[in-house]
Parts: structure tokens; C-alpha cells; sequence
């Protein structure tokens, strides 16, 4: 795995890079390690901002800092960083604040107009994804819109075919939810390619992050609109270059479903749908329209495009199926995780599970590669439809083990193997994959991605 | 006081029942609306209303040819997805029937889905190729140039013949290749694995 040098990091393409809907939703594309490592970033660093960063980053060095797992550009670069930092008073306050400059979590760019990066889950603690963070999936790149000019119009199966500005939407009753949002293709890399031990926890699950919400509840705009019962799917549609659009049930509308206008405290961001997005909590991502300008009710799905030539999941029986709402259970050890390393003695092992169909009961743990599984600990808030932290402590003695976790929800599914999908959906199908995985350490203590369980 | 209680555990149970989300939503005003937003005009609407159900609903006036269609396609597509419509890397493949038996994409994961030997509907290549491409300049095609291409890339995919005119009635008649292999999604989670 090549990784770029920050200066041949080419400005997006124009005319587009991984393109087909296929790669950017989670094909090994992304099988490379994150981002730069940290010789990259010092070169380049040193290049952008000169010699006193150098002398800076090697009192760094000389101090032992941990590794940054990935990173670009050191957010704060007018930090000193002094052998005593007691003596000299540090930095004044500033309008927005960065991180440390020994933390640089990236996501993964490519470059694409019809592009994906991932959320650097090996470099989070607890459930919430900082929104800069948040893993980016579009079809047309990311439209820049004006919440002054921008409208929602609700039309078709209804009483008052009505037009709502931002500002009236933000009048609205609002409910405040935390919950997740996970491409449908997340899991597809590790799927297809299982023995590639250079997957990142970023790589294989990347494509999900968690986060609150506010908006107002569908069920609540509909009311307002005086949809009519007859009105069984609706149609919604982003007002992005191409017009995303998706059918999605009244069930949803009248049961969880919002119209959603901030993240985690602030506007939403405009890579997650600024300024106001469809929110269906525990639904494949694509179906949570971005930029929403439109939803027309009708009484059949309109069979999108992103309904049929996409996330739909071929099967060894000869069909396709449709319609996979519903987001399957998994968890993610994102520590340790690969291209971490473990030393003798005690540790963490920790991570991310979630389902789309309610609250994770149960995360087993196994680190013989599934011979033996132990609970790991749930840290509350234990939320439906929302990532739950797990972990559980683990003394490495030095010898070889494999790492796995494996999620329950409470519908009572359990996270299957890889076989037991290729068993009953075929090696070639396409999304909703979620099976097990996890980290091989060798008795060097390097860890690798483990992906046949 | 007592009574006054009384009141006021009933009302919280009340609101409970009905569906415990009013602590939430606070009360409906009398109306059952919050009268905010504005009523749609009509040519609001015709003006974003662009999709086509598959059953045809939403199909504009116009035609094309399949001889129009390869104009359309030479000038407009062919420099992403090839003269022939084979794809040139990272873009996609749009015309093929192979492999045209057994619908395999389950069990292979190299066999290429194209508008030929996977798409459903028809009328859902009409209507996002009108939204979405060209990819550089989407909506730029007049309503017939989206007939006359999308007649020229279903005749590759040989699913209509050479000399059909595409428009509202014969576009919705058209019956995909992929037609029939589509089911919904029915898992509702539990123990099985499917
Ligand atoms: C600048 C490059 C470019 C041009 C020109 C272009 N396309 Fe595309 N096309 C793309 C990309 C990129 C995608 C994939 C988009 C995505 O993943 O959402 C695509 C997807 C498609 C698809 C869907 C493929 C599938 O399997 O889902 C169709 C159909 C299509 N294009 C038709 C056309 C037609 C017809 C034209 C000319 C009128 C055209 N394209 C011009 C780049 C282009």
C-alpha cells in the first residue's frame, strides 16, 4: 500500500475519479492504511510552514510523544511546545478552537465528484463522531446552498401541497435524537478481499458515524400538510447535481422519521446535508436524503436508480433483493486495531456496535480467533439505533492471538460470520455486510487485520 | 389538592397513550397545524416535480430515436462511458447482456451489472440520466435527447429493437431483461441469518 505524499495530493478532479457507485461505497478502494504517515506529515509540514515547526516537532520527539495513527497538518501550529510548560504562559484564547497538535484524525478523500471518505473510528473514544469527522458518501459532490434560498416543498398525496423555508422548519416542535448513520455499503472491502491484513478499522467500517440530531418529526410536517391516508411511500429528493432520490414507506414517516437541521450541537455540516437533511434512524445511509429540497407522497415506490442499479444485494439465488432498510447489527474493535501495535500487560480492547433495528444487548468478545467468546462491558447510554461503546481489559502474555467481537441486538440476531453470508447470500453479493471481523497480533505485538473468522 | 392531582396524573397519562411523544411536540394547536410555510404553486411544483414511477407517471411529451440516441451518446457520454458504452475506468459500464444467464451477480462477484442485465425498470434510466447526467452538466439535455438516448442505450443493451421511436407510450411498455428477479427485503431481524 503507496501513500501519497501530501504535495502530490492533486485538488478534486473535475472530472470525476472512482465514479461508479461501487468503489466509493466501500470496495477496497479504501484497503490502503489512512491517510500519511507521520514522516509524511513532518516533511510536509516542514515544507508548508518552515523551520521553526521542524525544531518544534522534534522537541515533540524528544518528548515521546505517541505516533499520530494519521494525520495531514498539525492543527495547532503556533503551539510551542516547551520542556517546562509551567514556566511560560501558553497560548492566548482564539475564535475556534483545533485540536492538539498530537491528534490529527483524517478521513480518507479520493479526490471523486462521486466520492466517499471514511471516519477514523481506530481514532475516537465513546459514541459521538466529531461532525468533522463524520464519514462523506455523495453521488454529485457537495452542493454549497443557500438556507435563505433554500426550500423544502411537500406535494403529491396531499391536502396542502406546502413550501417550508429553513426557518420554518426550525419553528416546528423539535425532538433531539442520538443515532447513527452507516452507508450501505460499509463492511463491502473486508467482504470481498477477507485476507488483506492491511485494513484499517477505518477501511472496514468506516463508512458509519454517530451523532445527535435535531429536527422536527416527519409524522409532525405531514400532519401540517394534511397527508392523506391513501399515501403509503414517499419520495425524497436531494436538491444536490444529481438530484438524489429515494422511496421510502409512510411507516417510517409516522414512526421515527425527522427532518433534521443540526448535528452535535451546530448546523448541520454541508458534507451531511446542510442545511437540512431526512433523518430515518437505523436505515441505510443513501436512504437519509441529503440537501432535501422535496418529498412528493404517493402509493408505490418510484424505483430510483439508488433503489435498483444500487444498494440492492444480488443473491446466489438468482434474485435481487430490494428495499434493505433496516441496518444489520456489528461491531468494530477499533483498539487495538491495525497499524497499532500491543505490548505486554494490560490493555483495552475497544469498540463500536450498533444496530438498525434497536439496542445492542450483548458484545462478545473472543482473543483466540473465536474459540472462546467473553461479554465485553456496554457503556451506558446503551441507546436504540445508536453506537454503544464496549470494552473489555485484556493482558497480552506475548503469545499469538486473534481478536473478534460480535454483536446481539434485541431482536435477538447475532452478527454472523463471513461464511455463513457467502453461505446464504453468495460470494458476489453486494451490500448489508456485516459480518465479524477483527486483529491478528503477532508475537511482535503488530496487529493485522484478521477478516476469516 | 388531592383531586387537582388527580387531574394531573390523568392528563400525563393521556398524553402517555397517545403515543408519549406530547412532551415532545407540546400541544397541537386547536387546528391540529402550526400554520407555518406556504401553500405550493403550481408551477412551483411542475417546476421540481421530475420523477417517473415505473409504471410510466411523470413521462414528459417528446421522442427520440435510437439513431438520435447515438448522436446524443457520441457527444454527450461516450467520453466517460465509452463509444460503446463500456466504461472507461472508474465510470461505469452501461451496455452488455453478459453474463446473460442464471442472473449469477450473487454468486459472482466479477460479473458487471449494466442497464442491460440488471436494471429493473426503464423508466428509472430515463429519468436519472434527465436528473443526473451528464455528470459535468446534469439537466442540460432537452427532454427529447433524453428520449433518443436512452432509446440508443436500451437498443445496445438489446432490449428494444433499432427502429422503435422512444416516447411516453412506448417507454412505459418496455419490459426490462432484469424484471422479474427483484424481491423485497422481508427480514425483520431475530436469530436467522438470510
Ligand atoms: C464526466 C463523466 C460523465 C459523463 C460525460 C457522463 N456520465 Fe454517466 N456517469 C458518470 C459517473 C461518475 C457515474 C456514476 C455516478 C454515481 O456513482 O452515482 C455515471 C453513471 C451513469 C449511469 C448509471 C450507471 C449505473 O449502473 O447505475 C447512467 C445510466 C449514465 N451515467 C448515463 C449517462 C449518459 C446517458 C450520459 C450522456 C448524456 C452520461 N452518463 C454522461 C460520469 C459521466
Amino acid at each position: 500500500m503507496t501513500e501519497p505524499n501530501p504535495s502530490d495530493r492533486a485538488p478534486a478532479d473535475p472530472t470525476g475519479e472512482i465514479t461508479d457507485g461501487i468503489s466509493e461505497d466501500g470496495d477496497s478502494a479504501h484497503g490502503s492504511a489512512n491517510g500519511l504517515s507521520r514522516r509524511d506529515l513532518l516533511t510536509g509540514a516542514a515544507g508548508a510552514i518552515g523551520g521553526a515547526l521542524l525544531a518544534r516537532v522534534g522537541t515533540l520527539d524528544a518528548q515521546g510523544a505517541p505516533a499520530q495513527p494519521t494525520g495531514v497538518t498539525p492543527a495547532t501550529a503556533g503551539a510551542q511546545v516547551l520542556a517546562d510548560p509551567t514556566k511560560a504562559p501558553g497560548l492566548p484564547t482564539s475564535g475556534q478552537g483545533t485540536r492538539s497538535p498530537f491528534v490529527s484524525p483524517q478521513r480518507t478523500p479520493t479526490g471523486a465528484i462521486a466520492g466517499s471518505s471514511l471516519t477514523p473510528l481506530q481514532d475516537l473514544s465513546g459514541t459521538i463522531t466529531p461532525s468533522d469527522l463524520h464519514f462523506e458518501r455523495h453521488h454529485a459532490g457537495i452542493p454549497a446552498l443557500d438556507p435563505a434560498r433554500h426550500t423544502l416543498l411537500i406535494h403529491g398525496l396531499v391536502d396542502r401541497p406546502s413550501v417550508f423555508t429553513l426557518a420554518d422548519i426550525m419553528r416546528f416542535p423539535y425532538v433531539s435524537r442520538v443515532h447513527f448513520v452507516e452507508c450501505s455499503g460499509n463492511g463491502r472491502a473486508a467482504y470481498r478481499d477477507p485476507n488483506n491484513e492491511t485494513f484499517t478499522a477505518q477501511s472496514v467500517a468506516g463508512l458509519a458515524a454517530n451523532s445527535e440530531w435535531i429536527g422536527v418529526p416527519l409524522r409532525v410536517l405531514f400532519q401540517e400538510v394534511g397527508a392523506k391516508p391513501e399515501a403509503t411511500w414517499f419520495l425524497a429528493e436531494g436538491g444536490d447535481a444529481c438530484v438524489m432520490t429515494r422511496s421510502i414507506p409512510m411507516a417510517k414517516a409516522l414512526d421515527d422519521a425527522m427532518i433534521v437541521w443540526a448535528q452535535n450541537g451546530e448546523p448541520i455540516r454541508p458534507e451531511q446535508g446542510y442545511p437540512m437533511r431526512l433523518l430515518l434512524p437505523g436505515w441505510e445511509g443513501n436512504a437519509n436524503v441529503k440537501w432535501l429540497r422535496r418529498l412528493e407522497l404517493g402509493t408505490a415506490p418510484w424505483m430510483t436508480r439508488w433503489e435498483t442499479s444500487k444498494y440492492t444485494d444480488p443473491l446466489a439465488s438468482g434474485t435481487a433483493r430490494q428495499f434493505s432498510f433496516e441496518v444489520d447489527a456489528r461491531s468494530i474493535i477499533t483498539a487495538p486495531s491495525h497499524p497499532g501495535t500491543v505490548t505486554k500487560g494490560w490493555c483495552n480492547i475497544s469498540g463500536l456496535a450498533w444496530s438498525g433495528r434497536g439496542a445492542i444487548t450483548r458484545v462478545e468478545v473472543s482473543t483466540d480467533g473465536a474459540k472462546s467468546w467473553v461479554d465485553a462491558l456496554l457503556h451506558p447510554p446503551v441507546a436504540s439505533k445508536a453506537f454503544t461503546r464496549f470494552s473489555i481489559p485484556w493482558s497480552w502474555d506475548g503469545g499469538a492471538a486473534a481478536l473478534l467481537s460480535r454483536a446481539t441486538d434485541d431482536t435477538g440476531y447475532v452478527q454472523p460470520t463471513r461464511e455463513q453470508i457467502v453461505a446464504v447470500r453468495g460470494a458476489g453479493t453486494d451490500y448489508h455486510l456485516n459480518h465479524i471481523v477483527g486483529w491478528r497480533v503477532d508475537a511482535d505485538g503488530r496487529v493485522f487485520f484478521y477478516g476469516d473468522s | 389538592m388531592r383531586r387537582f392531582m388527580c387531574t394531573v396524573v390523568v392528563a400525563l397519562i393521556a398524553s402517555a397513550c397517545s403515543g408519549g411523544t406530547r412532551a415532545e411536540t407540546g400541544e397541537l394547536p386547536a387546528s391540529g397545524r402550526y400554520e407555518l410555510g406556504r401553500a405550493a404553486t403550481a408551477a412551483e411544483i411542475a417546476a421540481q416535480d421530475i420523477d417517473i414511477g415505473p409504471d410510466g407517471l411523470g413521462l414528459p411529451a417528446g421522442s427520440g430515436t435510437v439513431a438520435q440516441g447515438a448522436m446524443v451518446f457520441g457527444a454527450q457520454c461516450a467520453s466517460c462511458h465509452g463509444v460503446r458504452g463500456e466504461g472507461i475506468s472508474p465510470f461505469p459500464q452501461l451496455i452488455g447482456r453478459e453474463p446473460r444467464a442464471g442472473f449469477p451477480f450473487g454468486r459472482d462477484p466479477r460479473a458487471v451489472k449494466t442497464i442491460g442485465n440488471y436494471w429493473p425498470y426503464a423508466t428509472t434510466l430515463f429519468d436519472y440520466v434527465r436528473r443526473a447526467m451528464p455528470q459535468l452538466t446534469p439537466g442540460s439535455l432537452s427532454d427529447d435527447e433524453v428520449y433518443a438516448v436512452t432509446a440508443w442505450l436500451l437498443a445496445q443493451n438489446e432490449v428494444i429493437a433499432g427502429d422503435v421511436v422512444l416516447n411516453a407510450e412506448t417507454l412505459r411498455l418496455v419490459k426490462m431483461p432484469a424484471r422479474d428477479r427483484f424481491v423485497v427485503d422481508d427480514r425483520k431481524g431475530g436469530p436467522e441469518i438470510r
